[in-house]
């Protein structure tokens, strides 16, 4: 067994800057990261950083817009502070020699991005999130701070008491891709989920093959509430062929959508008569579709997106990775003809609930970036909102799991306060299929145990779990239900939902998870077997993608992200509330909490969303 | 949560003996399995037969664990094309459909992870970036040269990153402003460094570069690139810059590059990769002058 103070689960900017913060409080911290650090998939973030850095803008003007582009939806002392934080974090990779774009004046450039009243995204290229993955890695090389990389973290090991707000993690289980051994790492001081996201949920996603949602699908299976799940953003510019991201800031920088008449359909007709394309992205995204659906898109599947007149100067300083995307996974020089875009899955907005110390309701178990929820984001992210999130929520939750002294949170976490229980109307039994053995709570049999004896009992759990999917001879493979689950995701749970199409993807889903129950591993090798691996993370899509379609059948109204055919109005007197799910038995129970609207000096009344 | 089920469904963890229910839910399961894995395979090895735009890849398999595959060999992979395709689309489509141990590390699907680096038809590049129809065929996909093969077309990258690491890979200065203010750096300097932050550390250039296949110690041109994005960097101030030219002048760095180009040829980043090595050599001598 390894042992270590703080144990971060995954590499990218959030667990580096997590390790980082772990490290200078003196705690003796370890990565655990099925990928090597540079290959984490922030690396292809590529807009910015929001921070109120110049005079003229200010935090208080950030989270105001912040707030208003949650639709209402984010708790106010996560974003003020996000807002807050966020400046003195961005100085500080400036500090570590990150390679921002520069004004003539030699300090770093700022741009305008969508939702936002003041040009406050910091930005290097159109490739902001290479430079600071980068960066942060040179750091965490410079530190000597242990990575065990290509090590795929499979289970928490969580106390199994009945109420999840009584449990400790005691440390992980994980799996090494190289050998194939399975080994427990124990955790004295906490462990932080810094997973990422779970695009892979979906067919057209902007989200690399390595974002499934792992940590999230973890924390939930051991009792750690699941918060806003059926918040996907989709970014409304992603070429269509294979979902890579062509980054807001071309529009930002001037770029202008068509529809297939040649008209800028954000004015023509009237979805952002003020901001049109650098509306929120949940606005652009819906209009896009709108067009396809009424016959004005291109090939009745994407829309232009046109950035000639900005003149190939401007263009190669600006934006120049992005002809490069264009060219290599389009096939079209963006300096000669529109690029070809459509809406594609892009960001979680919910998440492993915590509150602003990353912490959650399980003592020693922390979360921070995309694969948690403060909420920062509420029903819809503003661009250049999440590597700030990274950085801030990243270094909070690594202090604090270093037993750094830090203001306590006003966020509460787990069902605890004014909390209301829920029902949802599913046409099938929701959670696990048959198959048992994940569920943490077993009757409070580790209850009393010591830390060591519950990461060893997870182990060997988890060495059963794995054996017996090596051992199996024949059956379904992962590839199979995979498909299906993303097939109707994107079918059913996608920018329109409606009722009738949500319950098909809770039968989809129920009948995947039959099928996982036969699921095989045909690739019976120890050496980087990557047919057990995607087999792991499919069980992982499994739950999260019921987890989303249950929070979007719940959640009848129109706000942010999430759209309803059936309710087209935000319905502030009934849903200023977070969708909460927590894993009871094996089985999703709903409940609600209030979303908190109040911030430090005032509070923000809930307005029209307009751009 | 208590939702509403249309038939009662028995709670089968409690079950102390396998219900003839589930037994016969079993077996449907299975049939279902089998028919879909069938009718996968079959429909798989119609279109491949039929398919005038079929691509005919062979892949390198190896694993030192499996009889079989101890020795190296290739395996033939028929995949239908679409367009735009990629050499990373086909092995993915090869795995899901026809060999699920096929083994290669991928991520991003973009050029920006630099995970999946190969030897694709006798050169380094990276597998997404590479379109199957700028290749003739058949489609020899190969691990990269001069590595250890841990399995298929996975190599072992714990060189490179020693190598990476060996060069104070971070940051440094003696001078930093306060903690709210940025240290000012001219456009111009920043454009002089854009070209060397664009590494992804995919290896594709060391494993093109015949002196560092031959000296294990050669810093090889990914570390050395690295190294001059933090020597040009005007931010870290000249005392720094010496402290750069002193790693990179020792025996097994700069000097050994014989300027050949291979690794600049093969970047999928297009970093120019021997200019950068070639004036720090100019400036290793500048600076040596200094002293004379």
């Amino acid at each position: 067994m390894y042992e270590h103070d703080v144990i971060v689960v995954g590499a990218g900017g959030a667990g580096l800057r997590a390790a980082i913060a772990a490290h200078e409080e003196g705690a003796d911290v370890a990565i655990v990261s099925k990928l090597h650090p540079v290959r984490s998939h922030t690396g292809a973030a590529e807009g910015g950083i929001n921070a109120a850095l110049r005079e003229g803008d200010s935090w208080e003007d950030h989270a105001y817009d912040t707030m208003k582009g949650s639709d209402y939806l984010g708790d106010a002392p996560a974003v003020e502070t996000l807002c807050k934080d966020s400046p003195k974090e961005t100085i500080q990779l400036e500090h570590w020699g990150m390679a921002f774009s520069r004004d003539d004046d030699g300090r770093v450039s700022q741009r305008p991005f969508g939702g936002l009243s003041f040009p406050r995204t910091t930005y290097a290229g159109a490739e902001t999130g290479h430079q600071l993955l980068h960066t942060m890695y040179e750091q965490l090389v410079k530190r000597g701070i242990k990575v065990y990389d290509e090590w795929h973290v499979t289970r928490l090991a969580v106390s199994d008491e009945d109420d999840p707000e009584d449990r400790t993690c005691h440390g992980i289980v994980a799996y090494d891709v190289q050998t194939g051994k399975i080994e427990g790492f124990r955790a004295r001081n906490g462990v932080i989920l810094a997973t990422g996201g779970l695009g892979q949920v979906y067919d057209h996603t902007t989200n690399a093959v390595a974002n499934t949602g792992d940590g999230v699908a973890m924390a939930y299976r051991a009792g750690a509430p699941i918060e806003d799940m059926e918040f996907i953003q989709f970014h409304p510019t992603t070429l269509p062929s294979t979902g890579v991201l062509i980054t807001e800031g071309v529009r930002g920088e001037g770029g202008i959508l068509y529809n297939k008449h040649g008209e800028r359909f954000m004015f023509e007709y009237g979805y952002a008569n003020n901001l049109g394309e650098l509306a929120s992205r949940d606005v652009v995204s819906r209009a896009e579709l709108t067009e396809v659906n009424e016959g004005r898109g291109i090939e009745d599947e994407y829309v232009h997106l046109d950035m000639r007149h900005l003149g190939e100067e401007r263009i190669v300083d600006r934006l120049e990775n992005i002809i490069h995307l264009s060219e290599d996974f389009e096939g079209v020089n963006p300096l000669e003809a529109p690029m070809p875009v459509k809406p594609g899955q892009h960001y979680a907005m919910g998440g492993v609930e915590t509150d602003e110390n990353g912490e959650t309701c399980i003592t020693g178990l922390y979360a921070a970036g995309e694969c948690a929820c403060a909420s920062v984001h509420g029903g819809n992210r503003l661009g250049g909102n999440a590597l700030p999130e990274l950085i801030v929520f990243g270094k909070r939750a690594g202090h604090h799991a270093a037993g750094k002294d830090m203001k306590d949170a006003e966020i509460t976490t787990g069902k605890v306060g004014d909390y209301e229980p829920a029902d949802v109307e599913s046409p099938v039994q929701l959670g696990e299929a048959g198959l048992g053995g994940d569920a943490v709570a077993d009757g409070g049999a580790t209850a009393d145990l010591s830390g060591d004896e519950v990461v060893q009992r997870a182990l060997d759990d988890e060495r059963e779990t794995i054996e017996h999917l090596l051992e199996k001879e024949d059956g379904i493979q992962h590839a199979e239900i995979r498909e299906r689950v993303q097939k109707s995701m994107t079918e059913h749970v996608n920018v329109f939902r409606e009722e009738e199409a949500l319950k098909d993807a809770l039968r989809d889903i129920r009948e995947a998870r039959e099928l996982y129950q036969d699921v095989y591993v045909a690739d019976k090798s120890r050496t980087f077997n990557t047919d057990l691996l995607q087999t792991l993370e499919t069980r992982n899509i499994l739950d999260i993608a019921e987890s989303i379609t249950v929070g979007a059948l719940a959640r009848n109204e129109f706000r942010g992200a999430h759209w309803r055919k059936e309710y087209q109005e935000r319905r502030d007197e009934e849903w200023l509330k977070h969708t909460m799910l927590s894993w009871n038995d094996g089985e999703p129970e709903l409940w609600y909490k209030p979303v908190i609207l109040e911030g430090e000096n005032k509070t923000y009344e809930p307005k029209i969303r307009s751009y | 949560m208590s939702t509403q089920v249309p038939e009662q469904v028995e709670d089968e963890s409690s079950a102390e003996s396998v219900s003839p229910g589930k037994q016969k839910r079993d077996a449907k399961k299975r049939e279902r399995a089998e028919r879909l894995q069938e009718q996968r395979e079959a429909e798989a090895a119609e279109k491949a037969r039929t398919a005038d735009d079929t691509y005919h890849l062979k892949v390198f398999r190896y694993d030192p664990e499996v009889e079989g595959k101890q020795e190296p060999r290739f395996d033939d992979f028929y995949v239908p094309y679409k367009q735009g395709m990629t050499v990373l689309d086909a092995l993915m489509w090869a795995r899901d459909h026809y060999d699920s141990s096929l083994t290669f590390r991928h991520s991003c699907r973009q050029a920006i992870c630099g995970s999946d680096a190969l030897f694709v038809n006798g050169s380094q590049r990276l597998g997404c970036k590479t379109q199957l129809s700028d290749l003739s065929e058949p489609v020899r996909v190969e691990p990269l040269p001069h590595a250890d093969v841990v399995k298929d077309l996975v190599v072992d990258m714990e060189h490179f990153y020693d190598q990476m690491e060996a060069v104070e890979p971070y940051f440094q200065t003696n001078s930093l402003p306060a903690e709210d203010e940025e240290q000012r750096q001219t456009r111009e300097n920043r454009e002089k460094v854009k070209m060397s932050t664009r590494c992804i550390w995919c290896s594709a250039c060391m494993s093109s570069c015949n002196i560092a296949a031959g000296d294990n110690e050669y810093l090889g041109p990914a570390a050395i690139n690295k190294a001059y994005r933090f020597a040009m960097d005007e931010r870290e101030g000249e005392d720094m810059k010496q402290r750069r030219l002193e790693i990179l002048e020792q025996e097994h760095g700069v000097w050994r590059c014989q300027t050949q180009f291979s690794c600049t040829e093969v970047c999928p980043k297009d970093i120019p990769l021997t200019e950068h090595i070639q004036e720090l050599k100019r400036e290793a001598i500048k600076n040596n002058l200094k002293f004379w």
